[in-house]
């Protein structure tokens, strides 16, 4: 399986780092405020990073931006600088290049069902992405199709090599889709609600692939999600997002169990509830503004019972504990409460 | 698939029963004798008594219609009153004359609507989009005859770089054959580019949204291959049906045309023949039209079947 040389894997020793996003921010056309404000994250070699929040937080936002998907007469990036290992890219100035797209970087989606195109054979979709990046022949790209769909776990792969989408059922779509997004060794693979329309343990099992694959071949994963069921299954790290800010992230035993932002400390208190599988999380009392309507400031202060005067200007993210960073004035909450009170 | 055609056929064949049907029964009604027509000045009541019998006239009109029927299934559509030809032989004469225009028009169709439907889908809601569209509402407002006219006036007459009129046979000059076709092709060809333009782009915005175009991007595709392959194949399905019964109209619709380019076609023997009361003219004329017409639908669903992979395995 030929493939480009890559740059290589390690840069500079010490951190491992394959991605890194900051200082993302964007808005809509036609709209005064940013609909994405000022995101950051890292995600490191074999890293499950899941970034969790509400409907309607940003999360495909974010990504599709990332992706270099916005379509510019729809969106606009005032700021963003993506690093991919030695790459450097100013997200308001350039959108990442073809050659990066489905390279460096890959995205699978929400829906199985219609993200494959139904007009052309699995075969023909795999071998399409894995020759737009490599110089190899045909026959090297089917031999590699084949391998892919054998990887992800499909019985008859060369039979399904001349099917067509209808012919598979939902799960294997969405593993089609995962060994197409793989196909050419990508650093991260971004998954954007990869098991919420499909069956319980078909879900389990996607995500048990995806899990092995990152410890497998080291690929960084962000994986998008509204659920914590699958938070608690599968991420290492997490990252909570309101009203298109990141509020909380860390590691995921450490923001599980000791949750600071008012809104993570919400989502959690709700958990019991949300263990059924596909519980979401909207237990937090209050609704979210619309982007129009969001706060100066601390975004979550109209649902937050702590908030105060100080609230009105925005809390930096910064760390509570080493490699646990909170967006809130009063973190960590308890030591402030047992203050006041 | 086979089932499947097999059931568009059976739905097929009581249509052309009724429309053959309905082309008999409307001739009968039809006010005016065609014997006063072909007796000529004399109307003498003798002849005219030998020329109902002839042509069965005194019959009732069921058995005419069984008759009629009867010899139609045999490729014999009875003989022009007026020149005493065979209707089928007069078909075969100026039938292939409509395809070629049929076929020159379609060809232009399908060159220009297309891409400026890709085009204008593609640039939704810049200057390019609104300019297509403006022409495109141009094209489907113009009169094909006044249009006809003026590339007459302005090409033939004042260039002089066309022939104005007639028609020669592909068999004879190729060349000059496409050339004398080239400005009534032209003509009733922009008229369908708009009407496939439309088509086209509608088709394609509403495929450029879905999410196989989205994972088409996220492969790292250039976009030019995301629009002409992933967008384009799921948008054409509609675009070759519409296609084909355009084709069908193509065929039908060519009388205006014909006449303005005095062309020798299909449209000219129907429209002579209605003049000169020419029954069994019409009956043929307009049975093999719409024959014609049911066919290319049938094949139009066909060709829905062969493009959508969905349904072509059941
Ligand atoms: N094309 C667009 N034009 C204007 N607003 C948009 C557009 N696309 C998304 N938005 C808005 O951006 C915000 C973020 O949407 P996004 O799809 O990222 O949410 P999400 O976190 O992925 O939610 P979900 O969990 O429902 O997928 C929403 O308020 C949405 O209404
Ligand atoms: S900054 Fe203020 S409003 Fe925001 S979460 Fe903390 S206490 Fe609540
Ligand atoms: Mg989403």
């Amino acid at each position: 399986m030929p493939k480009q040389a890559k740059p290589d894997q390690q840069p500079d020793g010490c951190e491992d780092i394959l991605m890194s996003l900051h200082d993302l921010a964007l808005r809509f056309r036609g709209q005064t405020n940013d609909v994405i404000d000022r995101i950051s994250l890292t995600v490191k070699r074999g890293e499950v990073l899941c970034v969790v929040g509400e409907s309607g937080c940003g999360k495909s936002v974010t990504a599709m931006a990332l992706m270099g998907l916005l379509p510019t007469e729809f969106a606009k990036i005032s700021s963003g600088i993506l690093g991919i290992q030695a790459t450097r890219l100013d997200l308001s100035k350039v959108t990442m290049p073809t050659a990066m797209r489905g390279n460096d970087i890959a995205m699978i989606f929400q829906e199985p069902m219609t993200s494959l195109n139904p007009s052309f054979t699995i075969g023909n979709q795999i071998i399409e992405a894995i020759l737009q990046h490599s110089a190899g022949s045909r026959t090297d790209a089917q031999a590699r199709a084949l391998h892919m769909l054998q990887r992800v776990g499909i019985a008859n792969p060369e039979q399904r090599l001349s099917e067509f989408p209808h012919q598979l059922s939902g799960g294997m779509r969405q593993r089609v889709m995962i060994a197409m997004a793989l196909a050419n060794d990508p650093k991260i693979l971004i998954a954007d609600e990869p098991t919420t329309a499909l069956d319980v343990t078909i879900q389990a099992q996607i995500l048990d692939l995806i899990r092995d694959l990152s410890d497998e071949t080291g690929m960084g994963t962000i994986m998008i999600t509204h659920d914590l069921g699958v938070v608690a299954e599968i991420a290492d790290t997490v990252a909570v997002m309101y009203g298109g800010q990141v509020v909380e992230r860390g590691a995921v035993a450490e923001v599980f169990n000791d949750p600071q932002h008012p809104y993570t400390i919400g989502l959690m208190s709700a958990m019991p509830q949300l263990d059924k599988p596909g519980g979401k999380l909207a237990t937090v009392p209050g609704t979210v503004p619309s982007v129009a309507n969001m706060p100066e400031g601390c975004r979550f202060r109209t649902r937050c019972v702590f908030a105060t005067q100080r609230c009105q200007v925005r809390p930096p993210l910064s760390n509570t504990t080493q490699g646990h960073d909170v967006a809130c004035h009063y973190a960590p909450i308890e030591a402030n409460l047992s203050v006041a009170l | 698939m086979l089932p499947f055609l097999f059931r568009r056929i059976l739905i097929a064949l009581p249509t052309i029963v009724l429309i053959s049907i309905f082309v008999f029964a409307l001739q009968k009604l039809l006010p005016g004798d065609p014997l006063l027509v072909l007796a000529g000045e004399e109307r003498d009541p003798e002849t005219l008594a030998l020329l109902r019998e002839k042509y069965r006239f005194n019959d009732p009109i069921w058995m005419q219609y069984f008759a009629w029927v009867g010899n139609a299934l045999q490729g014999d559509l009875g003989v022009s009153l007026r020149t005493n030809q065979p209707v089928t032989e007069l078909m075969g004469q100026k039938l292939p004359v409509t395809i070629q225009l049929a076929v020159m028009s379609m060809i232009f169709a399908l060159v220009i609507g297309i891409p400026a439907g890709i085009l204008s889908a593609v640039k939704k809601g810049t200057a390019t989009d609104y300019i297509a569209n403006l022409v495109a509402l141009s094209g489907l407002s113009i009169p094909n005859f006044w249009l006809g006219i003026m590339l007459i006036l302005l090409v033939s007459v004042k260039w002089q770089l066309l022939p104005a009129s007639g028609y020669v046979p592909l068999s004879e000059d190729i060349w000059q054959s496409v050339r004398t076709m080239l400005m009534p092709s032209f003509v009733l060809g922009t008229a369908l580019a708009a009407t496939l333009m439309r088509h086209t782009r509608s088709s394609m915005l509403s495929v450029m949204n879905a999410d196989y175009v989205r994972t088409a991007r996220a492969k790292g595709l250039a976009e030019r291959v995301v629009i002409l392959k992933h967008a384009l194949r799921n948008a054409l399905t509609p675009i070759v049906t519409l296609t084909a019964l355009l084709f069908g109209e193509l065929v039908a619709g060519a009388v205006l045309t014909e006449q303005i380019f005095t062309i020798p076609g299909f449209g000219k023997l129907i429209v002579d023949a209605v003049f000169n009361r020419d029954y069994a003219v019409v009956q043929g004329v307009v049975l093999v039209t719409a024959a014609g017409f049911i066919v290319m639908n049938l094949f139009a669903d066909m060709m829905y079947f062969v493009l959508n992979p969905r349904l072509r395995e059941q």
